[in-house]
C-alpha cells in the first residue's frame, strides 16, 4: 500500500504516503469499533486509503508536486480517479512492491538499513517491532530508518528503475530477504526464538521476485527453495511444551510435506544454468536433511562436502561452525572439536550462544562432562530469550550423570 | 500551432452500471493519453457536473440549472493544440463521447 501510494505521490512524498495509510487504518478501527470488522476487510481498507489519497491529491495538487510522470493526469478530473484506480489494482501493487524492494536496496544504504526499510515500508512493521527483530534499541532503529528514508527520498528515480538497476541490485535484494528469513528462523528476539511471521513475509516478497521474468533467475529460485525447505521444519522447531528443539531430536513427522515438495521442485528449476550461488548450496544442505528419516540416516559426508563448497563461496565463522558440527556427525566429536578450533575469526562467535552450545555438545559426546557443562553454562548466560535459556538449561542438566542416565 | 477548446456537449451522462462507467472513464483516459502522446494536449481541462445555477438579466436573477436540453449541456472542456481548425476537428474524432450520442464542439481560442 505504501509502495503503491509512493508511486502516485512521488518518492519525495514518502511520508505523505505513510500518513494516508496510517490514516486509513485509524478510520478503519474507528468504524469497525461500531460496525464490526467487515468480511472483506482488506478491500475496505484499500478503498478507504484510495479515497483519502484522492482527497489529498485534490487538495494539494496546486501546492505540491506529485510523481512527475503523472503530473498532468492527476491535475484533471478527467483522469484523476481512473489513474489512481489503475495504479491500485492488485497487479500494479505487486509491481510497485517489487520496485520498492529494489529501491530499498539502494547501494548507498547498508545491508541492515536495507532490511529495516523493507520491513518498515513493505511489511508494515512498526519501529518497535523492527527493534525487537534486530535486538536493537528503538532510538537506534528510528534513526536508521529515518536516515534511510532520506536517502530514498533524495533519489529521484525511485520507480523508473532500469533493467540494469534490477540486475545490479538483485543480489542485494536476495541478501536482504535471506537475512529477513533468517531473522525469523533463528530470531534473536527477546520474546520468541522463532518468528514465523518474518519468515512468511520474506517468502511473500521472494515469491514476487519469482513471478517477475527479470528477477526469476536460478539463484532467486534457489533462495526460495531454501526458504521452503527450512520453513517446512518450522512446525517442529518448537515442541508441544514451547521449547526449542534441534534438528537432531525434531519430530520429523511434523515437517510440512507440501513445503518440502515445493522446495525440492524449485531446486530442480534452480539447477538450470551454470550459476552456483550460496543459496543453491544451502538449499542442497537443507534438501539432504529433508530426505533423511532421522539423524542416523542422514548423509553427513554429503553435507560436509556441501559445507566445503559453501565455505569457498561465503567464508564466515557461522558457516565454519556448522561445517564443524557436520564433520563431528560424520567423523566423531574429536574431529568436530578440532575443526571448531581451526575456524578463522573464531572470536566473532564469542557472543553467539550456539557456539558455546556446540562446543558443549561435542565435549559431552567426547566424555568431557565438566568441560561440557562449563560451555553450556556460558551459553546459558548468553541466551537471548527464554526459549534459548530453557534449551541451554536442559543441556546443563544433561551433564549431570544421574539425569543423563535417565534421559538416555 | 494554435490553441483550441473542445466543449463536450450532451451524451447520456453517467452510465447505469459501475462497470460500464469505469469502462467509459478508461476510454476517456486512453483518448487523452493519445492526444498527449501526439503532442496536442495543452490542458486536460475538467469535466463538469450536470447541475448548476444560471444567473441572468440586469437584475441578476438566479435560476436552477440545467437549462435547455441535455443534448446542449456542456459536460466538460479540454484545451488542445493543433495546426488549424480542420486538424483540431479531425483529432476530436477519437473522443468516446460519440459512442453515446454526444457532440464535440471545436472552438479556436481567440487571439487578442
Amino acid at each position: 500500500m505504501v509502495a503503491a501510494l509512493t508511486r502516485i505521490f512521488g518518492v519525495h512524498n514518502l511520508a505523505l504516503a505513510e500518513d494516508v495509510v496510517q490514516d486509513a487504518f485509524c478510520r478503519a478501527l474507528e468504524v469497525w469499533k461500531f460496525q464490526g470488522v467487515p468480511q472483506n476487510s482488506s478491500a475496505w481498507l484499500m478503498r478507504t486509503a484510495k479515497n483519502r489519497a484522492i482527497d489529498v491529491l485534490r487538495r494539494e495538487r496546486r501546492v505540491r508536486a506529485f510523481a512527475p510522470e503523472l503530473e498532468g493526469l492527476l491535475e484533471s478530473e478527467w483522469t484523476l480517479v481512473p489513474t489512481v484506480d489503475e495504479l491500485l489494482t492488485a497487479n500494479a501493487i505487486k509491481d510497485d512492491q517489487l520496485r520498492m524492494m529494489f529501491s530499498c536496496c539502494q547501494p548507498r544504504l547498508r545491508e541492515q538499513a536495507q532490511v529495516a526499510l523493507v520491513l518498515h515500508l513493505l511489511c508494515g512493521f512498526t519501529v518497535g517491532e523492527i527493534a525487537n527483530a534486530f535486538l536493537s534499541g528503538r532510538a537506534a532503529i528510528e534513526k536508521r530508518i529515518s536516515r534511510a528514508k532520506k536517502v530514498l527520498a533524495g533519489s529521484k528515480r525511485l520507480f523508473d528503475l532500469t533493467d540494469r538497476d534490477f540486475k545490479a541490485r538483485l543480489s542485494a535484494v536476495q541478501r536482504a530477504l535471506y537475512l529477513l528469513f533468517n531473522e525469523g528462523y533463528h530470531g534473536a528476539s527477546s520474546e520468541s526464538a522463532v518468528r514465523a511471521e518474518l519468515c512468511a513475509e520474506a517468502m511473500r516478497l521472494t515469491s514476487l521476485l519469482i513471478d517477475h521474468p527479470l528477477t526469476s533467475i536460478p539463484s532467486t529460485r534457489a533462495l526460495y527453495a531454501l526458504m521452503c525447505l527450512n520453513a517446512a521444519r518450522l512446525p517442529a522447531r518448537v515442541d508441544s511444551d514451547g521449547n526449542l528443539t534441534t534438528l537432531y531430536v525434531q519430530d520429523r513427522s511434523r515437517w510440512n510435506r507440501g513445503l518440502l515438495t515445493q522446495g525440492l521442485r524449485l531446486m530442480d528449476s534452480a539447477a538450470a544454468g551454470p550459476e552456483l550461488s550460496e543459496y543453491h548450496v544451502e538449499a542442497a544442505i537443507a534438501a539432504v536433511h529433508a530426505g533423511a528419516s532421522g539423524v542416523g540416516e542422514t548423509d553427513w559426508a554429503s553435507i560436509v562436502a556441501l559445507y566445503d563448497t559453501l565455505m569457498s563461496i561465503r567464508q564466515t565463522p557461522v558457516v565454519g561452525l556448522n561445517r564443524a558440527i557436520a564433520i563431528a556427525q560424520a567423523e566423531g566429536p574429536a574431529r568436530g572439536l578440532e575443526e571448531i578450533h581451526a575456524i578463522r575469526d573464531r572470536h566473532r562467535l564469542a557472543s553467539y550462544p550456539f557456539y558455546q552450545a556446540a562446543l558443549g555438545e561435542l565435549e559431552l559426546r567426547a566424555g568431557n562432562i565438566q568441560v561440557a557443562r562449563a560451555h553450556f553454562e556460558g551459553a546459558h548466560a548468553l541466551a537471548r530469550n527464554s526459549m534459548e535459556r530453557t534449551f541451554m538449561q536442559q543441556r546443563i542438566d544433561a551433564c549431570d550423570p544421574f539425569k543423563e542416565k535417565l534421559t538416555r | 500551432m494554435s490553441e483550441f477548446v473542445y466543449l463536450y456537449r450532451g451524451g447520456d451522462g453517467p452510465s447505469d452500471s459501475p462497470e460500464q462507467g469505469e469502462q467509459q472513464m478508461q476510454k476517456w483516459v486512453a483518448w487523452m493519453q493519445q492526444l498527449g502522446e501526439k503532442g496536442h494536449m495543452k490542458d486536460r481541462g475538467q469535466p463538469l457536473e450536470r447541475t448548476g445555477k444560471v444567473v441572468r438579466g440586469k437584475d441578476k436573477t438566479i435560476t436552477d440549472g440545467p437549462y435547455a436540453e441535455t443534448k446542449d449541456l456542456v459536460g466538460g472542456y479540454t484545451l488542445i493544440e493543433a495546426k488549424d481548425l480542420s486538424q483540431a476537428a479531425e483529432l476530436s474524432k477519437g473522443c468516446p463521447i460519440f459512442e453515446y450520442g454526444g457532440i464535440v464542439e471545436v472552438r479556436p481560442v481567440m487571439k487578442m
